[in-house]
Parts: structure tokens; C-alpha cells; sequence
């Protein structure tokens, strides 16, 4: 599984890492955390508020710091 | 620039939470209970604070001692309590609201009335200054205009709750109402007299030809429970950061009214010193402060006979103008459209000044 955390680094957008790295190990699902940092790359993945969460692809939330129990749903799917 | 949007206690996000969407009978009562205890408590702060500091502690009335501890005992829980309400209150209203739906809104709309309407979102949509640069692309994407874009970067961070009710709180509604009022319009107008200047050639070039993605949209179906905790959060984060700005700004403004002389800041920010507005204009940019910290220091200069339009301007001049900010729009802004913004809203802001020195 690849998880992508989209935010230019502010307190929000580590907040959300730190909910989706507790998140995988809670599940104990095998995937690879990667943080986009870029605006650029932020903008072509079609992301224009922060932070945002990406699973395999799929964008599952923008603008807002997901609960973890959320995303803990969303890596069950 | 509002420094907070960020989020609530690790705990409360660990946890998770089973959500239902509707309220209940008995959260409605809780709720208007606690307004009521709220109201109950508020009304006793001032003759509290009398006694506390003329009886309890045996301070002289009038002393310059027993005038500054009575000014803290008061103003610190009074603004406190304000402050926690109406940021709970605000937080459950921006959760109406989202970048996405403003910037489908805004989407195409034409200038002076794209404006107005933006200005206005830039109140209750939640912002922090490290998603301008995201939303600016976005609106840029969406076909925004840009002079409507700006309008919506000028309020958002200006015309914030948290200094409107500190406003309200220590200096009461006039001057509350008009620091909305010209924040507005400062919006509106700076915004439309960009948009008019046909600027669009210094969005960095990276911006223009940024062939994006379809922007996301994912929906959240909140429910009134969700809106509270949205609410609760709002205040843990806001209040959390804010409360040290608010106490150490009223402790200065409780040394200044005790121990200042009356006119002391007249000669240098008073109505006739014009010069006076430029100069806090000027002042204001290098220095960054949310709005909680400098509404104190305001207050404590009017106090002491700085006229209100110098004041004013010093502190819009401080909050919409910051130097992290201009950093930040820099990625997506070519120099020469941060200086046409730096001189578009500090114009607004000099007009603003000199207008309610000569009028009140």
C-alpha cells in the first residue's frame, strides 16, 4: 500500500503524518508513507488545500486533519 | 496572518470517535446551561475585580497600583471567556464552510461583486497561511479572477474573529464595528483595483502553465455533533496557542493605564501628529503578531491619547501586511505583484488612518 500526506509542513499537516503512521500500525498493514512537500507536485496531483491524504492513488481527504479512526477505515477498503 | 488552524490534541484524533449526526435532547440543554453559568459569571467579573482589589488586597482607588491590578483581574478572564466563546461558536460556522466550496463559488465570477462576495468568504472559510499558496493555485486553476483572489487573501487573515471580539471586549462595538467595516472594504477595493491593473503576467510562470490535476473534492457528511467538536477543537487549538498573547498584552495594557500619563502618546500618535500614520504604517509591516497579542497594546495606546485612525492603522498595517506571509506568496508571486499588493493594501490602510483621525 502506498500512502502519500500532501502539506508544505505546517502543524497540521504533521499532525495528519503522525495520525496516519499510528493509523497503519494499529492495522499492521504493510505500506510505504511518503510526505509531498512540493506545491507543485501538491497542484498536479490536483490538491489545492492542505493537508491531504492519498491511498493507493485515491485521494481520501483534502483541507482538513483526518480522525484516525478514518483513516484506519479507509486502509481496511 | 492568523497563525492557528491547525488541529486539536493528539488523544482526541487517536482515539477516534463513533459518530452519530444527530443532536440530542439533552445536549441542547447542556448547551443552553452553559451559556447561562457563562452569562451568570460574566456579569460578576467587574464588581469581582473591585473587590478583589480594593477589598481583598486593600489596594487605594485610584493608586497606580490598585488602577493596574484591577484592569488585569478584570480584562484577563473577561477576554478569555469572550474569546472561548465566540471561537467556539465560529469554529462550528466554518465547519459550513470549505476552501472547495469557495472556490467553486467563486469560480468565473466577475470582478466588484466577485469582490464583495470574496472579501466576505475570506471571513468564515478556514484559512492558515501555509495553505495560501495551494489555494491561490486553485483559484488561479478554477479561473478565479485575480483581483477577486486578492480580495479573498486580504480578509482572510484582517478580518478575523478573534479580533473583532477583542476589539468588542476591550474597546467596545464603535471601534470593533469600524475595524470590520474599513478591513472589508479595504478587501473589497484593494482586491478590484488589482484585479483592474491587469497584473496576471506576474503569477510566476510555473503557476500559468501548471497543467493540474482535476482538483478533489471529498466531501465530508458532517452532522451537528460533528459541528460541535469542530467547535471544541477550534478552541483547544485557538485558545490553547492564543491565551499567553492575551495575558502578556494585558499586562502591558495594565502598566500603561496604571502608570502612563493620560496624554503621553498624544504628541507622538496623537490627531495632530499626522505623520503619525505613515510611520505606523511602515512600522507595521516588519512586525508579525496574531491578533491577540497586539489588541491589548492597542487598547493600552488609546488609552493614553493615540488617536484611533493611527492606532488602526498600526494594527491592520501589522496583521495584513507580515513578512512570513509575503515569503510564502513569493513561490507563486513575482516580486512585482508583492510590492503592487504591499502598495495597493497599505494605501487602503494609510486612507483608512488619516480618515477616522479627521472624522471622530
Amino acid at each position: 500500500m502506498e500512502i502519500k500526506v500532501c502539506g508544505p509542513g505546517c502543524a497540521s499537516c504533521e499532525k495528519t503524518e503522525k495520525i496516519v503512521v499510528a493509523a497503519v500500525a494499529a492495522k499492521g498493514v504493510e505500506a510505504t508513507i511518503s510526505k509531498v512537500t512540493d506545491f507543485q507536485e501538491i497542484a498536479q496531483l490536483g490538491i489545492f488545500s492542505t493537508p491531504a491524504v492519498i491511498i493507493d492513488g485515491e485521494v481520501k481527504c483534502v483541507g482538513n486533519v483526518p480522525k484516525q479512526a478514518d483513516v484506519e477505515a479507509w486502509l481496511s477498503q | 496572518m492568523e497563525t492557528a488552524k491547525s488541529c486539536v490534541d493528539d488523544d482526541e484524533y487517536l482515539a477516534g470517535s463513533g459518530r452519530s449526526k444527530k443532536i440530542t435532547g439533552k445536549q441542547v440543554g447542556l448547551g443552553l446551561l452553559g451559556l447561562g453559568i457563562w452569562y451568570t459569571v460574566y456579569k460578576q467579573l467587574l464588581p469581582f475585580s473591585y473587590f478583589f482589589s480594593y477589598n481583598l488586597l486593600g489596594l487605594e482607588k485610584g493608586s497606580h497600583m490598585g488602577e493596574a491590578i484591577q484592569f488585569f483581574v478584570y480584562d484577563s478572564p473577561k477576554v478569555m471567556m469572550l474569546l472561548t466563546l465566540i471561537v467556539f461558536v465560529v469554529g462550528m460556522i466554518r465547519s459550513f464552510f470549505t476552501q472547495e466550496r469557495t472556490r467553486r463559488f467563486l469560480a468565473g465570477k466577475r470582478e466588484a461583486g466577485g469582490n464583495v462576495m470574496a472579501a466576505l468568504l475570506g471571513i468564515v472559510t478556514p484559512f492558515c497561511s501555509c495553505s495560501a499558496v495551494p489555494l491561490f493555485i486553485g483559484f488561479v486553476q478554477a479561473a478565479v479572477p485575480l483581483g477577486v483572489t486578492f480580495s479573498f487573501l486580504i480578509a482572510a487573515p484582517m478580518v478575523n474573529e478573534i479580533a473583532v471580539i477583542l476589539l468588542y471586549g476591550l474597546l467596545g462595538w464603535k471601534v470593533a464595528a469600524i475595524y470590520l467595516g474599513t478591513g472589508l472594504a479595504i478587501a473589497m477595493i484593494a482586491g478590484w483595483v488589482i484585479g483592474r491593473l491587469k497584473l496576471e503576467h506576474l503569477i510566476e510562470d510555473w503557476v500559468q502553465e501548471l497543467r493540474a490535476g482535476e482538483a478533489v473534492v471529498v466531501e465530508e457528511e458532517l452532522g451537528w455533533p460533528d459541528r460541535i467538536d469542530r467547535g471544541k477543537e477550534a478552541v483547544r487549538d485557538i485558545v490553547g496557542k492564543v491565551w499567553i498573547y492575551v495575558l502578556a498584552g494585558i499586562g502591558v495594557g495594565a502598566l500603561i493605564h496604571g502608570y502612563v500619563p493620560e496624554d503621553f502618546m498624544a504628541s507622538v500618535m496623537g490627531k495632530d501628529a499626522w505623520w503619525s500614520v505613515p510611520v505606523a504604517v511602515v512600522v507595521g509591516i516588519p512586525m508579525y503578531s496574531n491578533a491577540a497579542g497586539i489588541v491589548p497594546v492597542v487598547e493600552a495606546l488609546l488609552g493614553k491619547g493615540a488617536a484611533l485612525g493611527t492606532v488602526l492603522a498600526f494594527m491592520m498595517s501589522v496583521i495584513a501586511l507580515s513578512l512570513p506571509e509575503m515569503v510564502i506568496l513569493r513561490k507563486v508571486l513575482k516580486p512585482k505583484l508583492i510590492a503592487v499588493f504591499i502598495g495597493v493594501v497599505g494605501s487602503g490602510i494609510l486612507f483608512t488612518g488619516f480618515l477616522f483621525n479627521l472624522i471622530i
